[in-house]
């Protein structure tokens, strides 16, 4: 177990193509870091430099206190679980798990007495006979998981592990996985593209975007807090309503006459990103603010309606129980849950 | 009518019983494929029948049909009479020697190939895929186009009449680089970086990962190259003139044509033709064995 540390660590393509930019973080032993963002954000370039399988062009990465850049992966003391499970086919469960372990030279005797361990961890007694191609998606992602837990390591990286699963396996294997690594107590850096997942497994969450870090905190802070319109619109479904409003003295106005019941941040510009949490937004009101509703999404649990408020897009969930048609339909905002960005540079004011 | 029955059954509850048809359409094909596989064997039957007569009927009536009582004697003649001007190649010893070329042959390419493959395919090097066409044009070059340059660096190397002479200058195989190349493109990459994570060092990695997932296609490019090689003609008679290394498919040829030339006696056709069936069955054998791995090599993928 181990603190890691990425000062400045950054990743140039020899063509020149800027795959992650300087990024520094701390990771404090036994937390889960989640690195989440769109595809090609560079989260699995980020995650594979600290598995050692991409050079770091420049900047330091520490494992427990060991600047690690030139060392291979072997010698880092990672474990990684890849999108596929990377299992070796002809190889039994057992094998599979052990084959680091014998190629670190241990004994058999040591071999045998992880891989069970490990086994009985993962309820995987009874498979350790059998080939991959035997096994069960869920299976396999346990196995994949037993391969890293039997190696001891100081870190565990995970690369999208449970995008290959159903959905009803990949909720059932997102708690296993935390809870097991809460157990196991070792730090891990998980990268996935599904805020669910993040939002779910992190202890802190690092946002992506094209190569950059767009903000950096807590699942809680990312979600109340959003950094950029950027974070406020990946994290969060449905996302963020963004909205363009106008400042003339003071006063916001979405639209031509749509104005909003909240002072204007104190701002340079003449305009301003608005933002709600649909799910803050309520229906009824007294009719000052009315979204014309177009499309009715039933989730069973809540719905969602999409329409138009101020001639902008705007989505809005409420409860199953309450009823709402399509048209015009008054809403409330909310007057402690509004968001502000720049309207160029999209960052929080 | 049989339509209109069945369609109403499909909404019946009880099931219809049907009488296993033989179809006319059947029968046609069966016939093709009868008729094909007599016309294949016809030949080696006629072979093993005239092997059973002296060499005097043969002589004088060409191939024959039915059993004389010659069929033994004319066997063990070639399996185990000296022949040759030397008297020193027996039957036993031509088909080791095949035995050796053969196998020599289809692992020394096995084993060449797949080393090759595995630079291109996993290493960074700078000329790669040039490196890979180069292979890869020489499949345009038979090994004739070649054969005069081939025998002259042999000769000067003094490995005439050796058996590394014979199987090291044709072991470079184009075929088997790029079926191997194709084969380990397609294994995924996160087996590459998983057995690097697992401590798998280039060697390790090679024998302990790609070496067994690579073992249906060793079989079927075993069975291609082994085939291949207990054939070769033209560079055993070349590189062989000492009778002590002739090869089976090269010594078949020597006995009908020395004993001919000698003019003393008939030329042994019954022993010639009796060698010729024994030349057939090591490859027909391993065919045989390794059928459904050789299927399973070309078509399935256990990655």
């Amino acid at each position: 177990m181990a603190q890691v540390t990425l000062d400045r660590v950054r990743k140039t393509y020899p063509n020149g193509h800027e795959a992650v930019h300087p990024c520094s973080v701390e990771i404090p032993d036994g937390e889960l870091v989640v690195l989440v963002g769109p595809s090609g954000c560079g989260k699995s370039t980020l995650l594979r430099m600290i598995a050692g399988l991409e050079d770091i062009t420049d900047g330091a990465l520490s494992i427990g206190r060991e600047v690690v850049n030139d060392r291979d992966p072997a010698d880092r003391n990672i474990a990684m679980v890849f999108q596929n499970y990377a299992l070796y086919p002809h190889m039994s469960v057992a094998k599979n798990m052990g084959y680091g372990l014998k190629n670190r030279g241990a004994s058999k005797a040591e071999i045998d007495t992880k891989v069970q361990e490990a086994a009985r961890i993962l309820n995987l007694g009874d498979y350790l006979d059998r080939r991959p191609s035997q096994l069960s998606g869920g299976q396999r992602q346990r196995v994949a998981m037993g391969r890293a837990i039997v190696r001891d390591p100081e870190l565990f990286l995970f690369d999208e592990p449970l995008s290959n699963l159903d959905a009803k396996l990949r909720n059932q294997m997102r708690i296993e996985i935390r809870a097991l690594q809460q157990r196991l107590g070792v730090t891990s850096v998980y990268v996935t593209h599904d805020q669910v997942e993040a939002m779910t497994m992190a202890d802190r969450i690092i946002v992506l975007n094209g190569g950059r870090v767009e903000q950096i905190g807590t699942p809680t802070e990312i979600y109340e807090h959003p950094a950029s319109t950027f974070v406020a619109g990946f994290m969060g479904a449905p996302p963020m309503n963004l909205m363009q409003a106008h400042i003339a003295d003071g006063v916001l106005t979405l639209g031509e006459e749509t104005h909003l019941p909240f002072a204007a941040p104190a701002v340079a510009t003449d305009s301003v990103l608005v933002g709600f949490r649909p799910e803050d937004v309520r229906l009824g009101g007294d009719g000052s603010m009315m979204l014309h509703v177009e499309i009715i999404e039933e989730l069973g649990a809540h719905r969602l309606l999409h329409g138009k408020l101020g001639g902008q897009p705007f989505s809005l969930s409420i409860g199953k129980d309450e009823v709402a048609g399509l048209g015009a339909q008054p809403i409330t905002l909310p007057r402690d849950r509004i968001h502000f960005f720049h309207p160029e540079r999209g960052t929080r004011i | 009518m049989a339509d209109i029955t069945q369609s109403g059954d499909v909404f019946s509850a009880t099931p219809v019983r049907r009488r296993p048809r033989i179809k006319l359409r059947h029968i046609g094909d069966h016939a093709i494929l009868v008729a094909g596989a007599l016309l294949m064997v016809f030949p080696i039957v006629l072979v093993l029948m005239t092997t059973s007569f002296e060499d005097a009927d043969i002589v004088k009536n060409g191939l024959q049909f039915g059993f004389e009582g010659q069929m033994l004697e004319n066997f063990e003649a070639a399996m185990f009479e000296a022949s040759g001007f030397t008297k020193t190649i027996t039957g036993t010893r031509m088909l080791m020697n095949s035995m050796i070329l053969g196998l020599g042959f289809a692992i020394g390419k096995i084993v060449i190939s797949m080393m090759a493959a595995y630079a291109i395919v996993y290493f960074r090097l700078r000329f790669a895929t040039f490196a890979f066409w180069i292979i890869f044009t020489t499949l345009l070059l038979p090994l004739e186009v070649r054969i005069l340059p081939s025998y002259e660096a042999i000769q000067s190397m003094g490995l005439a009449n050796t058996y590394t002479g014979l199987i090291v200058p044709l072991i470079a195989s184009a075929t088997g680089t790029f079926f191997f190349r194709q084969f380990f493109r397609s294994i995924p990459e996160e087996l590459v970086e998983a057995a690097r994570i697992d401590g798998a060092g280039p060697v390790k990695f090679f024998i302990d990962i790609l070496v067994p997932l690579s073992r249906t296609m060793i079989a079927a490019i075993f069975i291609i190259m082994f085939v291949y090689g207990w054939n070769q003609y033209l560079w055993p008679t070349l590189i062989t003139t000492d009778e002590g290394m002739f090869t089976l498919v090269r010594g078949i040829k020597q006995i009908v044509q020395v004993l001919s030339q000698t003019g003393a006696m008939i030329p042994e056709y019954g022993k010639a033709l009796a060698l010729s069936l024994i030349a057939m069955i090591p490859p027909v054998l391993i065919v045989i064995f390794f059928q459904s791995w050789f299927v399973k090599g070309l078509t399935e993928s256990d990655k």
